[in-house]
């Protein structure tokens, strides 16, 4: 292939990537009328006040439940992936760096785990909730997103390949504990991993949409993406909440974008883990 | 938790400080292991195990009455949930819709994440970088605001191509599922992606150095060494399509509101969640478990298979 095809394949997919998300930003900056009266995919004059008042009305329509659901995915997500990738990464980590009776064993269920799609799980997962009464509580959506066995799988992968056994041998004649030496030494040898863990974690749970729509009833406890989804099916009532929609769609992915640009660094070394071996 | 297999000289008294040191490690050893692994495990027997547990008891009962307004209680009902699974026709039929989804949807996008990745890979590409960020965007966008987003899109009052979506009825009943199709590559496309690029960057570049000597071209190295070396990277991506192409729900849930084209039971998820709404739980459990070991059985056959063919 020569460079111009290539170059050309390229930009041809950047725009299929790109357009969409441009849209939703050029949208974001119009009224309601405008949406079908100007020029798409582009601005108009006066798009900056209008992307305020948009703004303005996001958050502040039916008492700020936007701004909720907003925290409510963070503590999701940003609560849920870091418990839930220190978790992973201790299990990971003792699978792979000792030995012990029914090693393989807990690591084949694991596998097992990753194969077994987290929506299947969503039923029954409500059925035992409503036998405790907790369904409809943050916890329901909290609780079971802690749980990767991903995670122990790439957490296991890596740290059989990045932390050397005579480090930990070394660290043991120094008369450092295990525990210890995971976290202060293991963990920094395994960071890229953990990073990477952290972000698709978090990710999965962010995008989580089965567990809340079948947990939730309490739309203060919904994440922005079961919100947005209310929303969006209510507009054939109330039309007003077409442009709310679409703005809060843009404010909604700002959040991952931004985490995804910031920890590039460390996940782009981590990806690798999962597929190599 | 288990015992270890470390060697334990505990049955004897220590005779030199070296083996006290080391039956005292070998214990601190088997403590941290139990430590490490305790939370994840209840918490996978909790929320992985016991529900699945759960879920297959559920389907084994069934709801009785006495007479039409008598207290409902759960009674043993052997396979009749199941029987009543197998005699769905709504829910094969939307097995049927995911399955012809998957074949072509998931060789499409992991097609295109491997030329995407042998090209970032390759020395033909400018602004690698750019590339590398612009595809992979689309990840960040949760499935049910893709799915609102392309709604629009498609729609033809509002879509920026109106020239196209009034000739086109992407949310038709014979187009919506490939609407569907495009809006889950346009989101996972980039990850894919990402994974076989990664693991072509773990290839070392001698062997390229040594192909060239042999007068192998770019296309042939790309052919003959870089993909099969990737082979269990896309093995991989492959996997975790097939689970998230059984598992549809946020997409087509969505999507209901811009096309009546889409009915309760079009994905087989949707039919779980539609039963359980009735509520019919027993029977929703059912749905669920025949589901996951499907997806289960797939995507172990699967990995299975393609195995044997790379080593052999």
């Amino acid at each position: 292939m020569s460079r111009s095809a290539a170059m050309l394949v390229m930009g041809v997919f950047t725009l299929y990537f790109l357009t969409p998300i441009w849209w939703l930003l050029t949208t974001s900056t119009k009224t309601g009328g405008e949406i079908t009266s100007t020029v798409p995919l582009w601005f108009t004059a006066n798009s900056f006040g209008t992307f305020f008042d948009n703004l303005a009305r996001l958050f502040t329509y039916g008492d700020g439940l936007f701004g909720r659901w907003l925290i409510n995915s963070a503590i999701y997500a940003g609560v849920g992936a870091l418990i839930g990738t220190i978790v992973a990464a201790m299990c990971g980590y003792a699978l792979a760096k000792y030995e012990f009776k029914g090693r393989e064993a807990i690591f084949n269920i694991v596998l097992s785990g990753v194969l077994v799609p987290a929506t299947a799980l969503a039923l029954p997962l409500f059925l035992i909730f409503s036998q405790a009464n907790l369904t409809n509580t943050m916890w329901a959506v909290f609780l079971p997103s802690l749980v990767s066995p991903f995670g122990v799988y790439l957490a296991r992968i890596y740290a059989a390949a990045s932390v050397p056994g005579e480090l930990l041998e070394a660290a043991r004649l120094d008369g450092s504990g295990e525990i210890r030496t995971f976290f202060t030494v293991s963990t920094r040898l395994m960071a890229p991993a953990l990073v990477t863990i952290f972000l698709f974690q978090f990710v999965a749970i962010w995008n989580n949409f089965f567990l809340p729509l079948i947990m939730l009833r309490d739309q203060a406890l919904f994440p922005v993406t079961l919100g947005l989804y209310a929303w969006n099916s209510q507009i054939s009532q109330i039309p007003e909440l077409r442009i709310l929609v679409i703005v809060g769609a843009l404010v909604s992915i700002v959040p991952l974008i931004i985490a995804f640009l910031a920890l590039q660094r460390f996940w782009s070394s981590g990806l690798g883990a999962g597929g190599v071996k | 938790m288990q015992a270890m297999t470390v060697p334990s000289t505990s049955a004897e008294a220590p005779k030199a400080p070296q083996v006290a040191r080391k039956t005292r490690s070998a214990r601190a050893q088997r403590r941290a292991v139990a430590l490490f692994i305790a939370p994840f495990a209840v918490l996978f027997l909790a929320f992985y195990a016991i529900p699945i547990v759960y879920a297959v008891v559920q389907s084994l009962l069934t709801v009785e009455r006495e007479g039409t307004f008598g207290a409902p209680r759960q009674v043993f009902g052997g396979l009749v949930q199941y029987e009543q699974v197998f005699q769905d026709n709504a829910f094969w039929a939307s097995v049927g819709r995911v399955l012809l989804f998957g074949a072509v949807q998931v060789p499409i996008m992991l097609g295109l994440a491997l030329l995407f990745a042998l090209l970032l890979d390759s020395p033909l590409l400018k602004g690698k970088k750019f590339f590398r960020l612009a595809f992979f965007a689309p990840y960040a966008v949760p499935g049910v605001i893709a799915a609102i987003m392309w709604g629009f899109l498609y729609s033809p009052s509002l879509s920026p191509f109106s020239a196209v979506t009034s000739n086109v009825e992407f949310l038709s009943a014979e187009l919506v599922l490939w609407a569907i199709a495009n809006i889950v590559t346009w989101v996972y496309v980039g990850y894919n992606m990402l994974i076989i690029y990664a693991s072509l960057l773990a290839i070392p570049t001698e062997i390229y150095e040594a192909a060239r000597l042999d007068g192998a071209n770019n296309v042939q190295i790309a052919w003959r060494i870089k993909i099969p070396l990737v082979v269990p990277a896309i093995i991989l991506t492959a996997v975790f399509s097939i689970i998230g192409t059984l598992q549809l729900l946020a997409e087509p849930q969505t999507l209901r509101s811009f096309s009546s084209a889409i009915n309760s039971t079009f994905t087989p998820n949707l039919a779980v969640y539609t039963t359980a709404s009735v509520p019919n739980y027993n029977l929703a459990a059912a749905f669920s478990v025949v589901l996951a070991l499907a997806t289960f059985i797939l995507s172990f056959v699967f990995l299975k298979s393609t195995q044997r063919k790379v080593t052999q």
